[in-house]
Formats: structure tokens, sequence, C-alpha cells
């Protein structure tokens, strides 16, 4: 779960990490509120989006005055910055910046270990800086079971070159952020621009933090950093019904048991709807293992509350649970959702008991489901009904 | 010979009296692994019976170890005790510790990993369906009854599209599969099995199945051109998937350009690869290539 630059700079201040003063808001009275109770003097507006470019998109502005702050709050709100509305801002006490710098640490999939990366040149984009002057980002490998002590954090500045004035601040701010990462389970603690102020302060200016929402069992807190206004309300209904569910554009809703099945499935509907009209797979289901009554009454549901949904395409694999069971969780989640279930329904079954299953099928003899054999021809069908 | 396990594998089960445990423990025991023991510290010294069997509970795995000569261990305990399980498996030198359970936090995945690689342990997931090696031995939840020994190699990153993929290819059977997981870090990667599949004899033609999310498939794609004379066929999953959402496996993530199924593809045809559009064309492919040796 990638967080918004005001809860990062929240979760900064939480565990020691200097930063400045900022409070967000969702209406242009709340920034003129904000920027008085940070002090009445100049503050930056900030767009809150979790995308990079919102400076060149006119999402971030001076206001010199709470009543300016609210005037550029209310150019601000709203506004689309590639793709995403903002719906908040922050605002952000003024700093004099002398210095700007660059300080991440992240998971490293490749490495399977997590990789700082420091340089004294920050504010630019850094990938950018990663390719057109390597030399200036120091990339430093960090031990999972050693984590940032100050040793490491010593290595890290020197490796980056700040000045020697600047080392032991520098180190220090840097086994903070380290801190934020082990303590919030994070995946990624990015700085940028970490700065130096005129009055020689390091400070940590924007953020940009990475939860791992598999450790969210003991993060009962994250729960509140989740963004309702960004998330599909479908999705959103899916997750309170424990349901694995992605919204996606298109008219042929998503069934299926194991994500690289699921996955699977909507490439295959998408190349079969290649035939059919250009039909598009309308989203990502796994419903796990089990595939119970339950769990597929529930998935049907939410799949059906999507108006752009025109068929559904069951792609079962009994593995663990034998398909007769499946077609049982079927045939029962049929009768609990009654008239609600309005769209063709195709299903397809293979793997443990496939025969049973297939029978139970047939002999409920639901006049909106139809049999598939196989993978492929189950989403041709799908794609095929979608275009009717 | 197969690989990782075989009929050797001496078998213990951390976690083997919760639930899900006890059930997998059971489908195990029926498909022919030898399970020595299981471990919880709460029930040491007691035993389990299962169908005919009574296997014994010890209180640690060093113990179970001493006393059995196990040299497997599956794990199916909470996430949230997975490391502590791992690390304890990884002290007592256990040389396959194979990771069942699904939503490890990555730090501890991390954590252990690292443990595991200085100590020489192999790690099998987490989140993985673990390994079977059809008629010889099968450690995690894979079913037993899709099909028998063969000369086909899988490593898959999903356990569906393995269970797909092996009831595809049922007439040729299996001398390993491995499900590797969807998780961000992974004890044992495509690469570490296409290693050891390019060893095992009894490997003829490996199928390597993929999806979107980091580059391991593109590494794998690298090792196999320097490394691997056998014949491989790919499959990557997830072409449709949109950039930034996390498709079911913790790991399965388009980030802005990088990780997409296009470039893994890519890869994997640039090295010789021959990859199909679906599991069906994937699994024709492998047939060609066995009914033409």
């Amino acid at each position: 779960m990638d967080l918004f630059e005001y809860q990062a700079r929240d979760i900064f201040e939480k565990h020691g990490v200097p930063v400045l003063g900022g409070v967000v808001a969702t209406t242009p009275e709340e920034a003129r509120a904000a920027a008085e109770q940070l002090g009445g003097g100049t503050v930056v507006v900030k767009a809150q989006v979790k995308t990079g470019g919102r400076g060149k998109a006119g999402g971030v502005k001076l206001a010199h005055s709470p009543e300016e702050a609210a005037e550029k709050a209310s150019e601000i709100l709203g506004m689309d910055i590639k793709g995403h509305t903002v719906h908040r801002v922050m605002i952000a006490e003024g700093a004099k910046i002398a210095e700007e710098y660059y300080f991440s640490v992240l998971l490293d999939r490749a490495d399977r270990s997590y990789l700082a990366m420091c340089s004294v040149e920050g504010g630019m984009e850094i990938e950018q800086l990663a390719v057109e002057r390597p030399e200036a980002l120091a990339k430093i490998a960090v031990d999972p079971t050693m984590g940032i002590d100050a040793e490491k954090a010593a290595e890290i500045v020197e490796a980056a070159g700040f000045p020697d004035d600047l080392k032991d601040q520098v180190a220090d701010v840097i086994q903070k952020l380290w801190t934020v990462y082990a303590a919030e389970d994070a995946t990624l603690v990015e700085v940028n621009p970490l700065v130096k102020t005129e009055d020689g302060a390091i400070v940590a200016l924007d953020g940009k933090v990475s939860l791992d929402e598999n450790a969210s069992f003991r993060h009962a807190e994250h729960e509140a950093l989740v963004d309702r206004d960004e998330t599909d309300p479908l999705e959103i209904k899916a997750k309170e019904n424990d349901l694995n569910y992605v919204k996606l554009d298109g008219e042929v809703g998503i069934i299926g048991n194991g994500a690289g099945l699921v996955m699977s499935t909507l490439d295959v509907v998408a190349y079969a709807g290649e035939k059919h009209g250009g039909v598009k797979p309308a989203n990502f289901l796994d419903i796990g293992g089990g595939a119970s009554a339950a769990v597929m009454a529930a998935g049907l549901d939410v799949i059906l509350s999507d108006p752009q949904v025109k068929s559904v395409f069951v792609n079962v694999f009994g593995g663990i649970t034998a398909c007769d069971a499946v077609a049982n969780g079927i045939v029962q989640a049929l009768e609990i959702l009654g008239e609600k279930e309005n769209k063709p329904l195709v299903v397809r079954l293979d793997g443990n008991n496939v025969e049973e299953g297939r029978r139970i099928l047939e002999h409920a003899n639901h006049p909106l489901v139809t049999l598939a054999e196989t993978m492929d021809g189950g989403a041709d069908k799908a794609a095929e009904l979608a275009n009717a | 010979m197969a690989i990782f396990i075989n009929e050797d594998s001496k078998v213990i089960v951390q976690g083997m009296t919760g639930s899900e445990g006890m059930k997998h423990t059971t489908r195990m025991l029926a498909s022919g692994t030898t399970i020595v023991g299981g471990v919880n510290p709460r029930k040491a010294g007691t035993t389990v019976e299962i169908e005919d069997q009574s296997i014994p509970v010890f209180g640690s795995v060093a113990e179970a170890i001493k006393e059995t000569g196990a040299d497997v261990s599956v794990i199916f305990v909470p996430p949230a005790f997975t490391k502590a399980a791992v690390v304890e498996a990884i002290e007592a030198a256990m040389p396959l510790v194979v990771i069942i359970t699904e939503g490890v936090p990555v730090a501890d995945t991390a954590e252990f990993y690292t443990l595991a690689r200085a100590a020489g342990v192999r790690l099998v997931g987490p989140n993985c369906p673990g390994v079977i090696s059809p008629g010889k031995s099968n450690v995690g939840i894979i079913p037993a009854n899709i099909t028998g020994a063969g000369k086909i190699g899988l490593v898959s990153k999903s356990g569906t599209l393995t269970y797909q993929m092996m009831y595809e290819l049922r007439d040729f059977g299996f001398s390993t599969a491995v499900g590797i997981g969807g998780d961000p870090v992974i004890g044992t990667t495509h690469i570490d099995a296409l290693a050891a599949f390019e060893a095992d004899p009894e490997t003829e033609a490996i199928v390597m199945i993929g999806e979107i999310g980091g580059d391991a498939e593109e590494r794998a794609a690298a090792f196999i051109k320097e490394n691997v004379t056998k014949p491989v066929v790919g499959y990557v999953a997830g072409f449709t998937a949109p950039e930034g959402k996390t498709m079911g496996h913790a790991g399965a993530i388009v980030s802005g350009s990088s990780g997409t199924a296009a470039a893994k593809k890519e890869a994997l045809e640039a090295a010789g690869v021959k990859v199909g559009k679906t599991p069906s064309e994937t699994a024709a492919l492998m047939r060609e290539i066995l009914e033409n040796r």
C-alpha cells in the first residue's frame, strides 16, 4: 500500500524524523485554518496524489497568507494529475532550502535483501539521476538481519559524499528513517528531497512510503491509512467479504481459484475477446482454494454488481477442493442470489472429481449456466456471450 | 532421482496438529510421503493417529532430526508464527524447508532467507504449494492424483497453474514439480530449479511458469541461455494486469514499466525458450518436443 505524502510525513514525525509542519485539508476553508495553525506566514499548498510530476502539473503552489492558501487550495482541489483526482492538499510550512539530497531504503526483490540509495544531488527524479549520473547515486546493500545501525549509516553518508560537517547529522536522520522502515513494515521509504535548510537543519521535505499489506496483522493502525476515495467501490465491497478482487475495464466477469490461474484466465479471455468485438475481462477475482457456496455467492454478487459486466466466466481447477464441492457451491450460490443472477454464466471445471462436478451442474440445469469443456473453450463462450 | 525430494526423503511437519496441518499431513501420507514426525512443544511426547499410522510429536525441530533423521520440514503455521518456525528449522540445520503459509510479512521472509543462505539451508516458498516428485514423495499441498512419474520438470510461481499444467500433460508425467510461490522474496527461484533439473538425469524437458512482477523470469532467461541444454517451454501469466495493482500474489505487481508479462515473454524467447500464449498452447509446445524425441 502506497501512502500519501501527508501520511508519510506523519509517520516520519512519529519516529523522530525531522519534518516541517504539515496539515492535510480537503476544502479551501480547512486550508485557510491549516495555514493559520502553522503561524499564518508563507506556506506551500501541495496536491496529495500517489503519482509523480505534480509540481509540473501545477499541483504545488506557494501562498503568502491564509487567504491565499485557501485560494490556491481551491485551484488545486479537484484537479486531475495523471488520472488521479486531487481530493486533499497538504498545507506545509515553507522552508528556506540551502541544499537538496536524496535517500531511500527499499526491498530489493532480485537480491532478496534491502538496498539503501543516497545522493547529495537530490530534488530531481531519481530514475533520471540513476541513468544520467549513476556515479552520483550511492547504492549500499543492507542486511535484513542487521538493518541500518550507526556503522551502516556512516557507510552510506560516506559513499554518498556528504561533507564532513554534515555526516553525523545526516547519518542520524538515516537511522531514524530505517526505524520507520523496520517498525512500520515498509517496503519503501524514500525522501526526495532531504534538505539542508539555510539555518543548517536536515529535514525530510517530501516522503514516499509503501507498506507491506501482509504485515497488517501487526499494525492495526494501518487500516486507517487506506484511501477510500481512490478505491473502487466494488473493490471495497469485495474486501469487506475477504475477496481478492481487482476491478478492470471490461465486460467479462471472471472468477477462478489461485492467483496464477485467474491472471491466466484474464489473458485467455482477452485473446478470445479479439474475435468477439474486443470484449475484455472485467475483473480479477481469486476465490482461493475453498470455493465454498458462501464464497462463490459473495464473489458472484460483487461481479454482478458491476454494470459493465455482460457475462461471467467461472474457471476452477479442482486441486485440493474436489469439483463436486465446487459445483455444489455454484448451485447453492445461484440459489442464494436468486434473481440477482441475471447474466449468462460459463463454468469450466477440471481436475479432482470433475465428472461428478459436471453432472451436478447438468442436473441443476440452470437456464443461464453453460458448461465448458476447456479453459480456452470457456473463455471463447464467455466472450461471445458478452458480445451478444 | 528427481529434484529436492525423492523416495528417501524423511519429512516432518511444523504445524501438523493444526487443522490445515492435519488435513495436508493426511493427504501427504496417502500419496506415499514418508512422514516421520510433527513438531509442537505443547504436545511433545504424544502421537497423532492418521489412518493406520502413528506419527510422533516432538518438542523441537532439533529433537525431531535427532530422533528420526528427518531431512525435510514442511511448514503450515500461521503467518505471525512462520518466522519463528523457519528460524528454528534453520538453526537445527534442516537441509530443506518448504513453507506453505501465505501472507508472511516480507521483512520476515527477507530475514529468514538471509539466515538460510548463510546456513546453506534450502527454502521453498513461502506462499507456495510445495514440491512433488510423483510416486516418490509429496511435500506440501499439490494434489498427488493429477498425474504420475515422468520426464518433465516443472517450476512455477503459481499453485493452480502448476496443477493445470500437470493435468494438461498428465499422459507424460513429471520428474518433479516445484511451486516456488508468488511472494516478492522466495527461497528457491526459477534459476535454482532450472539448475537442479538440468543436473537431474530423470528430467528430459522443463516447463517454466512465471507471472508479472519483479525480474525473476528475465534472470531465468539469461540463465537458460548460458546453462540449460534441455528444452525449456515457458508460460507467463498477467498480460492484461493493470499497472500498480497487486494481482492476488503479493509479488504479482507491475510497477511502472517493470515486471510486465510482455517483457518476460520477450526475454524468454530471446533465450530460445518457446513461450505459449495460453496454458494449453504451452502444453502443446511441450507435447511436440517430447513426441519428437
